[in-house]
């Protein structure tokens, strides 16, 4: 599904790369973990697949089922079916949380050239998936996470991910700021959206999340490159050694 | 010859092709706003108070023509239930206005006034105006009380049902309005005024509004979308004890504008907003004056400006609270911003604060800046296009200012209104 190929990375207005070759590739179906120490370049990672302004690509290749990612504009890569939860959600005063779920839920629909979903039905749905993670009509109704806590803003990551129903998720330590429970409401929404034809790719700096959410591949990120890949044991491993090892064995 | 010399021989340039009309019980007044303005005469680009804004094209004798804008679409205001006063090119029209009967308001055509010896508005119309010229001269002002074709005198007594709705249509691309109204709130009283279109191709308006102790006025305009049209406009309020005004004013377009608010609080515990949402692109010019003085005790006011501007545009906020000896306890606030979607529009800003009291609490802010590009990215990113996502946040910039609009319908019609302008500009 998503299939990233030698991808190299620098900042646009440096002369500075961050990304020196990632090779990864993500089925339909599957959960990968990316870990790796603070700085090695996950969150840029993402931000390139997103399409953020201030990267460019200097090698390689990100293509979402055939389709080069690269190519497009943000909002085309979301409505191919990508999707990010941002490891630090933005506030957005003077916007209303419903309007944007609602804006951004129609204008998905009209790329892919479907019917704009009813009132009702947008209503009855949002209701029912904020809900079960206890997003209350309250922050429903205030501007998009302004003044929302650091749980608050993840779960609200969750709940556009739920409703815009993405092909290919990725989450930037959504777990970050989480106490236990949250951690567990947030870990629920995304199996909820386990699904055959839906890849994640969760990158964290903690085994704990993964306790939660099962992956099936974990990738060891460092200096801007993939150094290992294995099973759900390489977390443990690296939740009971730290990095040094890994690192240590890459070099 | 220096420009300042000059001011006299402009400002008769202006009077030579002008006659004071026919006065009544106002005719005084006409005459000492004439005697008034060749005393100041007319601005010009030396003038403090016009150093970001050039006067030349609304003092100039002949009005340059403005091109009719069909906007293609219901006139703000239609789908509400109001009473209709419509001018056409600043004069009256009996055909197109409703019958100017409603409980709890008398409405009096100026030019009616003008054939009686004795009515209520000669004790208010030019009062306001002449007292909003200390400290700084409002000539424009004094011009239009000496010369105002016509305009209308309302006086609320009760709680009328309906909105006030002032509509100016402009139809001739030549059009030189001068329109004044005067209104005078009872105590206790209430009403809502509504104004909206371009008037004319060169329109300057006045209005003196006097609300008594525990009366309330709502404002809320919409200037019209013609591209090319200019426009200075002028609202003198007076506010006693207890009384309450609130005013909001939306701008998209017109090549010129200038709308000065000048608001005395004069009764202990008095409220006045003044709040305006300008929309510019291109050749446009949206200055927005506004002096408001606290002369009385535990008065409040706020001023809030919200200036969108693109493709060159230019916002300028001139705003001053004057706080005087013994207004203890006055909560002023004011704050005025831009948005700027390119680096070729600029906002210029002069906020001001004088206090003379002790125990007060102002607080003023101005800022100018780019879209946030890390919200649009987030918009983006959930699927949102580039310009919706811009149209998104420009409205959310809006917000603080059309939330001045207490009633919910007529802020969410403006909201609406917005949102296609907008998206038809993508
Ligand atoms: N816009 C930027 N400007 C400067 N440095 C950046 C920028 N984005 C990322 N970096 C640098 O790139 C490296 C990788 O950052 P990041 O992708 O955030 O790592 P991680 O998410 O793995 O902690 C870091 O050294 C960081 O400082
Ligand atoms: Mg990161």
């Amino acid at each position: 599904m998503l299939e990233i190929k030698n991808l190299h990375v620098k900042l646009e207005e440096e002369d500075k790369q961050i990304l020196k070759g990632v090779d990864l590739s993500v089925e339909a179906g599957s959960v990968h973990a990316i870990m790796g120490p603070n700085g090695s370049g996950k969150s840029t990672l993402s931000y390139v697949l997103s399409g953020r302004d201030g990267y460019e690509v200097t090698d390689g290749s990100a293509t979402l089922d055939g389709e080069d990612l690269l190519d497009l504009e943000p909002e085309e890569r979301a409505a191919a079916g990508l999707f990010l939860a941002f490891q630090y959600p933005v506030e957005i005063p003077g916007v209303g949380n419903m309007t944007f779920l609602r804006t951004a839920v129609n204008a998905q629909r009209k790329a892919r050239g479907q019917e704009e979903i009813s009132a009702a039905d947008f209503l009855k749905t949002v209701r029912e998936r904020a809900k079960s993670l206890k997003i209350n009509a309250d922050m429903l109704k205030r501007p998009v996470n302004v003044g929302f806590s650091g749980g608050e803003k993840k779960r609200n990551e969750i709940l556009q991910m739920a409703m815009l129903e993405p092909k290919m998720c990725i989450l930037d330590e959504t777990d970050s700021g989480l106490d236990v429970d949250a951690m567990k409401l947030v870990s629920e929404g995304v199996n909820a959206l386990r699904d055959e034809g839906r890849g994640f790719l969760v990158i964290t700096h903690y085994q704990r999340l993964l306790d939660h959410i099962k992956p099936d591949v974990v990738h060891i990120m460092a200096n801007g490159r993939i150094i290992k890949s294995g099973g759900p044991e390489l977390a443990l491993e690296v939740e009971q050694n730290g990095y040094a090892d890994i690192l240590a064995e890459a070099v | 010859m220096a420009l300042a010399d000059r001011k006299p021989d402009a400002t008769e340039d202006r009077l030579a092709a002008m006659t004071l009309p026919e006065g009544g019980c106002i005719m005084p007044a006409r005459e000492a706003a004439l005697a008034r303005l060749r005393d100041m005469g007319l601005p010009n680009r030396r003038d403090e108070y016009w150093k970001y804004t050039r006067p030349d094209t609304l003092v100039q004798a002949d009005a340059l023509p403005a091109a009719l804008f069909d906007a293609g679409e219901a006139p703000m205001f239609s789908q509400f239930d109001r009473l209709k006063i419509v001018f056409v090119d600043g004069v009256f029209d009996p055909e197109a206005s409703d019958d100017l009967m409603m409980e709890g308001v008398r409405i009096d055509r100026i030019a009616d006034i003008c054939c009686k010896d004795i009515h209520w508005a000669k004790d208010l119309y030019g009062v306001l105006e002449t007292r909003g010229q200390t400290p700084v001269a409002r000539p424009l002002a004094a011009l239009n009380t000496a010369f105002a074709q016509d305009g209308v005198a309302i006086h609320i007594t009760g709680k009328p049902s309906k909105p006030i709705s002032l509509i100016y249509f402009h139809r001739s691309e030549t059009s030189d309005a001068i329109l004044h109204h005067v209104i005078r709130v009872e105590p206790g009283a209430e009403a809502t005024i509504l104004e909206n279109g371009p008037a004319a191709a060169r329109f300057n308006k006045c209005m003196e509004i006097d609300i008594a102790d525990g009366g309330t006025l709502h404002h809320v305009r919409a200037q019209g979308r013609d591209h090319e049209r200019r426009a200075v406009t002028h609202m003198f309020a007076r506010l006693g004890t207890e009384s309450v005004f609130k005013s909001f004013t939306l701008t998209v377009n017109g090549v010129l504008t200038r709308n000065e608010a000048v608001i005395e609080l004069t009764g202990d515990d008095a409220v006045a907003h003044v709040a305006g949402a300008c929309v510019g692109d291109g050749e446009f010019h949206h200055d927005d004056t506004v002096f408001i003085t606290h002369d009385a005790v535990n008065c409040e006011s706020r001023q809030v400006f919200k200036k969108v501007l693109r493709n060159g545009a230019t916002g300028v906020f001139q705003g001053k609270i004057l706080v005087k000896a013994g207004a203890q306890k006055t909560d002023g606030y004011q704050i005025s911003q831009s948005l700027l979607l390119d680096d070729d529009s600029q906002f210029l800003a002069k906020p001001e604060l004088e206090i003379y009291a002790d125990d007060v609490a102002c607080s003023h802010g101005s800022t100018s800046g780019a879209i946030d590009e890390d919200a649009l990215f987030y918009l983006r990113s959930r699927g949102v296009p580039e310009g919706e996502a811009t149209d998104l946040l420009t409205l959310a910039f809006l917000a603080e200012a059309v939330d001045e609009i207490e009633d919910k319908a007529l802020a969410e019609d403006i909201v609406e209104r917005l949102e296609s302008w907008l998206a038809r500009r993508r």
